[in-house]
């Protein structure tokens, strides 16, 4: 009987481990976060939800790092329709804005969340919203969308989602790579590639269901596509040398890539329907990690023609290169916001590797993280973060960094070496 | 009777290597012993290697932060191996190109082709020929030494010689 009890503890153990491989922990926010209050929202049903989606929402906010979400055990009321809120209740804690809602069941095993947010200096309603989903954590994150948009004037991102590769020892020259897709939050996270060979370079198409990466499973590298949800996987590449680097045209219709099949690492750009390559460098200098300018027109990319690792941009139909970075001598895996203007990147200022943003139409560059070994920068749909990966306690962990370098958010890993993160488009 | 002959051949075989090396109290002992089949071959294996470059032990060659060309220490190992492969036709090795894991995996990658690329170079300009040379690298993926520090790093900036056929 004991026995049975420690076998269905050691279950319950391993299913909260297996829950989330990634949890959240701001190690830098704003002094000046908006205090906000998630009021937990009410159920009138007799079975108890499976998800605390007050809580979720709250733990969105808390890690954009512009939010400050009130704890709800200091909470002096828990108001879930408007006729219930006090100001004053709010205005004591300092609380700037209120959110109350109510989840209802809908048809077909559903959910729908009625919740409004208050202004409470002001006094007011200002949002009214429904959201609905089969899923209470992806209701949760559409709501902080909704909240996000609303008090920021962005678009929320939290209903996205991230590749990433592990990679575990398993003994002396024995690893285990896997490709994981998870939600931006750690949670829902999912194998999609295994493998004892090296894993590298996810990338998601623009379509926010395929990726490619590269995969040495055939003990060399080749470029796949692989359907997410199906689990497909095609082959695309498997020249002779470097298949590397793979980056969906914001079209989704081709693909670029590093390819040394003709003696140097050099660009290419492959469309996807015909498999056509077209070569774009032809340098003897090393260029690789190849990225889109938001109209398809350009790659960026880095290259070492210069003497030393830098990036560039080249204009596809013309040829025509523009060197963008001066600042230190490495530059490299560029990954430009939405709107082109702020090109991110890998840039080593007194031996230390660091991400950092250059705004491209001052010219100004800002070193934005404190860690050491920063790699794989890869921007939020809605350009308010940066995801990517660094050393932590010997150990290679993802961390995310606002824009202007003022949040910075750590997602620890529970085992394994983490590294190589990609942030979906909008979903 | 055909046992005996070979047992005989054997014999001469170990005989002519204690010959051939010098006489001291060790070879003599070792000769003694040379009746039973494993110590004959072990006496000739001896023989074997007392003409082979010591060098071509080596398999690893090590390169310089963000270099890729083939260093003054490297020359002796990828030289002996040359002349191995020029001597062996049917010899086929693979040379694997790493890098340490500062800067990017895909500038890694690249870094760790050029290395391989520059040793089997190298290997061809002394006489290999380019079928008997494969080259594949694995950037920063497959670390040697597995520390965050320079002394990890210098170890694991480095070309691989693994023969796939006919190793020395």
């Amino acid at each position: 009987m004991l026995v049975r009890y420690f076998i269905v503890g050691f279950l319950a153990l391993l299913a909260s481990i297996a829950r989330a491989e990634l949890t959240v922990e701001i190690t830098k926010g704003l002094d000046d976060a908006i205090p906000i209050a998630i009021v937990p929202f009410g159920w009138s049903q007799p079975n108890r939800l499976p998800e605390d989606v007050s809580a979720i929402v709250s733990a969105d906010l808390y890690r954009s790092g512009q939010f400050k979400p009130l704890d709800r055990a200091d909470m002096l009321s828990r108001p879930t329709e408007a006729s219930q809120v006090f100001y004053r209740d709010w205005r004591v804690l300092k609380t700037e804005y209120l959110v109350i809602g109510k989840l209802i069941p809908a048809e077909a095993g559903r959910y729908r969340a009625d919740f409004e947010i208050f202004d409470v200096f002001q006094q007011r309603s200002i949002k009214k919203a429904t959201v609905a989903s089969n899923n209470l954590r992806a209701l949760a994150h559409a709501a902080s969308d909704i909240i996000y948009q609303t008090l920021t004037g962005i678009r929320g991102a939290f209903s996205t989602r991230m590749l990433y590769v592990t990679m575990e020892r398993m003994g002396p020259k024995k690893q285990r790579y896997r490709l994981y897709v998870a939600d931006v939050d750690g949670y829902n996270d999912r194998i999609i590639l295994e493998s004892p060979e090296p894993i590298l370079s996810p990338t998601w198409a623009p379509n926010g269901r395929h990726v490619a990466y590269v995969s040495f499973q055939s003990t060399r590298p080749s470029i796949y596509i692989q359907d997410t949800v199906t689990g497909r996987q095609q082959k695309i590449t498997g020249f002779p040398g470097l298949n590397g680097a793979p980056s969906f045209s914001p079209d989704g219709k081709r693909l670029a890539m590093v390819l040394s099949k003709d003696g140097n690492p050099e660009i290419y750009v492959m469309e996807l329907t015909s498999g056509r390559l077209q070569r774009i460098t032809n340098h003897y200098a090393i260029d690789t990690e190849p990225t889109w300018t938001p109209d398809g027109q350009h790659v960026v990319f880095t290259s070492e023609r210069g003497g030393s690792p830098q990036i560039y941009r080249q204009h596809i139909a013309s040829g025509k290169v523009e060197r963008l970075t001066f600042d230190g001598n490495y530059n490299a895996r560029p990954a430009l916001t939405p709107d082109g203007r702020f090109l991110a990147m890998v840039h080593r200022s007194n031996g230390v590797f660091h991400i950092a943003v250059k705004d491209l139409v001052r010219g100004t560059l800002n070193v934005l993280t404190e860690t050491d070994l920063d790699e794989s920068p890869s921007i939020a749909p809605n350009a308010s973060m940066i995801l990517y990966a660094t050393m932590h306690g010997g150990r290679g962990v993802l961390s995310a960094v606002s824009l202007d370098g003022r949040v910075t958010v750590r997602l620890p890993s529970r085992f394994g070496d983490v590294r190589e993160p990609s942030w979906s488009p909008f979903l | 009777m055909s046992i005996f002959n070979r047992n005989h051949l054997i014999a001469l075989i170990a005989a002519a290597s204690i010959a051939g090396c010098s006489s001291t109290p060790e070879d003599t002992t070792g000769g003694s012993t040379a009746g039973t089949d494993t110590t004959s071959y072990e006496s000739t294996a001896t023989d074997t290697s007392a003409q082979v470059d010591p060098a071509l032990q080596g398999r690893v060659v090590y390169f310089d932060f963000d270099k890729y060309d083939i260093r003054y220490d490297a020359e002796a190992i990828l030289s002996a191996h040359a002349a191995y492969l020029s001597a062996n036709p049917g010899a086929r090795v693979r040379v694997e190109g790493h890098a340490d894991e500062r800067g990017t995996r895909e500038y890694n990658m690249a870094l760790g082709e050029r290395r391989a690329k520059a040793a089997a170079a190298y290997l061809a300009s002394k006489g290999a020929s380019s079928s008997q040379i494969e080259v594949i690298s694995y950037g920063e993926e497959r670390p040697s030494a597995l520390g965050h520090e320079e002394s990890s790093w210098s170890q694991n900036r480095r070309a691989e010689l693994q023969y796939t056929s006919e190793a020395p």
